[in-house]
């Protein structure tokens, strides 16, 4: 019942795939932390102008499914001519841009709200030490804010960094051939499905795992100063 | 509006399928979630291993690999299992929305465990000798003492597990159940307006968590209600 020779067949195919879901993945993070920490400077600011329209793009990711922002961006804007007729329809058009852009805004969100809750653990005196010496606001965020609130998140983070992985796989519901997209081409070309899917799993239980260890080497450095001294 | 109105029963069917589908999933899913954490805790390492590693494993792992495994293995497997005692062989085909529930009650059970088992282990240690002293049998320590306290730890964490496995219902569309996303998706296949339909199927989802969200914070309000300020 469990063909082995077509699991180790089908490697090469799925390592492709895996290729894919790294490449949208590393992606995806790299600007999606980018935008985090505007946003998140943004959400921790008094001023109600500034920090609402962040409440609510956060609050708008967090709370709805990302394969329903996924299929809204991919499928919803074709509705418009004026849309379709534009420039950005070139974009909108092609999956692997609406992938990566959900994908994107969605991270971006969740690694906001994640750095608001660093943002917010921060020691009053701290900042108001900064403030007393005189630095900027621009100085205060360099030298202060951002690298303290960058320490705290590092676990929250890596369950971020997890999660992502774990929403990539749904960029093959839009056609992409990442390594669930090549699963579901396999099953369809020779009918056996379990094999494949367990290859997969295995896989992504690999990655993540990756993912796991390097995030505890790097917490281990970013709090290499609270550890106590050994003789 | 009116274009929305007129798929107003489908999308109430759909709302429907997704609560029964979060329900089902809730309540399996607390099963494995408590035999998971009493399984991580016990003293049995081969229970132990087995426990951590189901937990480990189902998180690290995409919800959708998890459906589909179980939605095309689940037929192979409960077929295979039935040749075993039939000689011509059964065939049952594990149908999308019973797959969907086990699927994600295996999810939120994984990562419901791991809260399980942290709120088992915040109850202080001398409750349980107590316990024992006054000549509790192990069944009952855990169903007097163990459980009504842990509900109060476990309930913050638990709330998220629940929010995560109602945004989690929108796979069950792939496998062809008619939840929201897929009236969202026949829809527009018939009247041409997809952005109108998703917009719909994000606003319930919104609203949903939105009840979600106020509803536990009552549920806590009412745990803690012994610990709570005047």
């Amino acid at each position: 019942m469990f063909d082995f020779t077509l699991m180790l067949e089908s490697i090469p195919e799925l390592l492709k795939g895996a290729l894919l879901t790294l490449e949208v993945l590393a992606i995806c993070l790299v600007l999606g932390s980018m935008l985090a920490v505007p946003l998140a400077i943004m959400r921790v600011q008094k001023n109600a102008f500034i920090s609402t329209p962040v409440r609510w793009y956060i609050y708008f990711f967090r709370s709805t499914p990302l394969l329903a922002q996924l299929f809204f961006v991919y499928y919803g804007f074709s509705q418009f001519e004026a849309v379709r007729e534009s420039w950005v329809w070139v974009f909108l058009k092609d999956p692997y841009f609406c992938a990566l852009m959900t994908l994107t805004l969605h991270t971006s969100a969740y690694t906001a709200n994640i750095l608001r809750g660093g943002i917010e653990t921060i020691p009053r005196g701290e900042v108001e030490a900064a403030r007393a010496i005189g630095m900027s606001r621009w100085r205060l965020y360099r030298r202060i804010i951002l690298p303290c609130a960058a320490r705290m998140v590092v676990p929250p983070y890596c369950n971020e960094v997890i999660g992502m992985m774990k929403g990539t796989a749904l960029v093959s519901t839009v056609t992409l051939m990442d390594l669930t997209g090549v699963a579901g081409v396999l099953t369809a070309e020779t009918f056996a499905s379990i094999e494949f899917y367990v290859m997969v799993a295995a896989i992504y239980y690999v990655f993540g795992s990756i993912i796991t260890s390097s995030f505890h080497q790097l917490e281990k450095y970013a709090t290499r100063h609270q550890r106590p001294m050994t003789a | 509006m009116e274009l929305i109105l007129s798929w107003s029963d489908e999308f109430f069917w759909g709302t429907k399928v997704l609560l029964q589908t979060a329900f089902g999933a809730l309540i399996l899913g607390m099963f494995w979630a408590i035999l998971g954490a009493v399984g991580m805790l016990s003293n049995n390492r081969v229970l132990r291993f087995i426990c951590s590693g189901y937990s480990t494993v189902i998180r690290s792992i995409p919800e959708l690999i998890v459906l589909l495994l179980i939605y095309y293995g689940g037929t192979m497997v409960i077929s295979a299992f039935l040749s075993l005692w039939t000689e011509e062989g059964g065939y049952i085909e594990v149908g999308p929305m019973k797959a969907g529930i086990f699927a994600l009650s295996l999810v939120f059970g994984a990562y419901a465990s791991q809260v399980i088992r942290a709120a088992i282990l915040a109850i202080p240690f001398g409750q349980l000798e107590a316990a024992k002293a006054v000549g509790m049998s192990r069944f009952q320590c855990f169903r007097r003492i163990t459980i009504p306290q842990m509900w109060r730890y476990a309930l913050p964490g638990l709330g998220n597990n629940w929010i995560s496995l109602v945004k989690d219902t929108a796979l069950v569309s792939i496998i062809g159940l008619e939840d929201i996303m897929r009236v969202a998706d026949v829809a527009t296949a018939v009247d041409h307006k997809p952005f109108i339909f998703y917009t719909t199927a994000l606003g319930i989802y919104m609203i949903l968590n939105y009840g979600n969200t106020r509803i536990l914070d009552l549920l806590e309000y009412r745990a803690n209600r012994g610990f709570n300020g005047a």
